[in-house]
């Protein structure tokens, strides 16, 4: 049990919330991020759905790694990523229909978000399922953590309030306030405004961090 | 390691093979559940429309209560009622795809806790990116618009998107299709709050959507088309 979480495993959990984040430090998967961020619901069932398929697929790929034809393995990959992103897909229809319907294309679009292929090609093909399980969840999380970091600043600013899953939609912002002549931003629910807010934690992120930099 | 090209072949095969088993049986297993989502969102509409909100649970009960299965009704364009078909299972995209004359429209009647009977007609056309769909609710003079609810696929959030806004919708309450006899529908004005009122259209009018004129003109052509077909049976029980 120690060496399942030695210090190099769990480093595979935490090095991509922080200094290998897959959105802000290795940019991939920024296309989603842009587009379910609006409301911090789909955000989170997206944030999920991802890193579920992500660490199957990296435990499949780990796991197939030493029989897969170097040839065919991106279609290998691709096969894996595919049937697990239809699975989830097909569930959400099942058991979770209102998020699904504002998800819609994007679920399917995990399909090509650069996130899984990055992982699956830079990871699981080279190392073992246990630790590709918690690259993926590792990834996953740092997928999830930015997600929902610019879902929770743009439905503050863009609705005025927090959607919750489970919970419904809670009004942060008084009424009171919009009486005395407050409105909503209504930039913040275009997605030109989702790449800001990246752009700022980017930005928060390497002024902090000076090793991102680069020369 | 050896990975000649019937390996790679053989490998290829088997696995796709596995992964189509995978998904086929998923998918037949979670198709009834999944049909009922949709059934479930159709019905919880039609009643939003007469202002009945109902929760997943109770809507088939409430849907049963308030339109009954002898208030859903068929009709012809040329206003006659058609037999023999049931109206909810409708594909309103076929028939909207069929010439006039053969069209089968589908007309719910709810009845009220107060006994008033309002007619919904079911509506479906084009917005900027995706379908459009919503239903109207009339008084039984079929004419005055009792309530309104639209829905979209994937309009712009904000912007068109806001076709499912209840301040969007509230005006559409109390206008009326037609003027003197004459079908006129209703128009969506461009130009901001107050735009209908500006072009002194108050009766048949209502404020389009400012950054969302493609979603408003897609919505009032489909409010056009799909109320057309239904003028004939309105004159024929028009009070």
């Amino acid at each position: 049990m120690s060496e399942m979480f030695s210090k190099k495993n769990l480093k595979l959990i935490t090095n991509p919330l922080g200094e290998d984040n897959p959105i802000t430090v290795q940019v991939l998967g920024i296309c989603s991020a842009l587009a379910v961020t609006v409301k911090v619901e789909p955000a989170i069932v997206m944030a999920i759905s991802v890193t579920a398929v992500l660490a199957f697929a990296n435990v499949i790929i780990s796991l197939l790694r030493n029989t897969i034809p170097s040839r065919i393995r991106i279609i290998v990959q691709l096969v894996v990523i595919a049937a697990l992103v239809i699975l989830v897909d097909q569930i959400l229809k099942a058991y979770a229909y209102d998020v699904s319907k504002q998800l819609s294309v994007f679920v399917g679009l995990i399909i090509t978000n650069c996130i899984l292929m990055g992982r699956l090609e830079a990871f699981a093909l080279g190392n073992k399922p246990w630790p590709s399980f918690l690259d993926g969840i590792g990834n996953g999380s740092g997928y999830a953590l930015i997600l929902v970091i610019v879902a929770v600043t743009r439905e503050i600013f863009g609705s005025g309030s927090i959607t919750l899953p489970g919970f419904g939609e809670m009004k942060l912002i008084p009424q009171a306030f919009y009486d005395m002549g407050y409105s909503n931003n209504g930039l913040m629910i275009l997605p030109p405004m989702a790449l800001i807010v990246v752009g700022i934690i980017i930005w928060v992120q390497r002024a902090r961090n000076k090793e991102l930099i680069e020369s | 390691m050896k990975q000649t090209n019937t390996y790679i072949f053989i490998y290829a095969s088997v696995m796709v093979i596995i992964v189509a088993a995978i998904l086929s049986f998923t998918a037949e297993k979670l198709k009834p559940i999944q049909e009922n989502n949709v059934k479930i969102e159709k019905i919880q509409n039609i009643l939003s429309s007469v202002g009945i909100q109902s929760t997943k649970e109770n809507a088939e009960e409430m849907f049963n209560k308030y339109i009954p299965e002898s208030n859903r009704i068929v009709i012809g364009a040329d206003g006659n009622v058609k037999e023999g078909q049931a109206a909810f299972d409708i594909d309103l995209k076929k028939e909207l795809a069929k010439p006039e004359n053969q069209r089968s429209l589908p007309l719910f009647v709810a009845t009220l806790d107060n006994g008033e009977n309002k007619a919904i007609v079911p509506l479906l056309g084009k917005g900027l990116w995706g379908p459009i769909w919503g239903y109207l609710a009339f008084n039984d003079d079929y004419n005055t618009i009792f309530g309104a609810v639209f829905d979209h696929k994937g309009e712009t959030p904000g912007l068109g998107a806001d076709i499912n806004k209840e301040w969007f919708q509230k005006p559409f309450i109390g206008k009326t299709i037609f003027d003197g006899s004459q079908f006129v529908s209703i128009a969506v004005h461009k130009g901001g709050h107050g735009a209908a009122e500006r072009a002194g259209d108050t009766k048949h009018g209502v404020d389009a959507i400012s950054g969302g004129t493609i979603t408003s003109k897609g919505l009032q052509a489909m409010l056009k088309d799909c109320l057309g077909n239904y003028v004939n049976y309105f004159n024929n029980h028009k009070k």
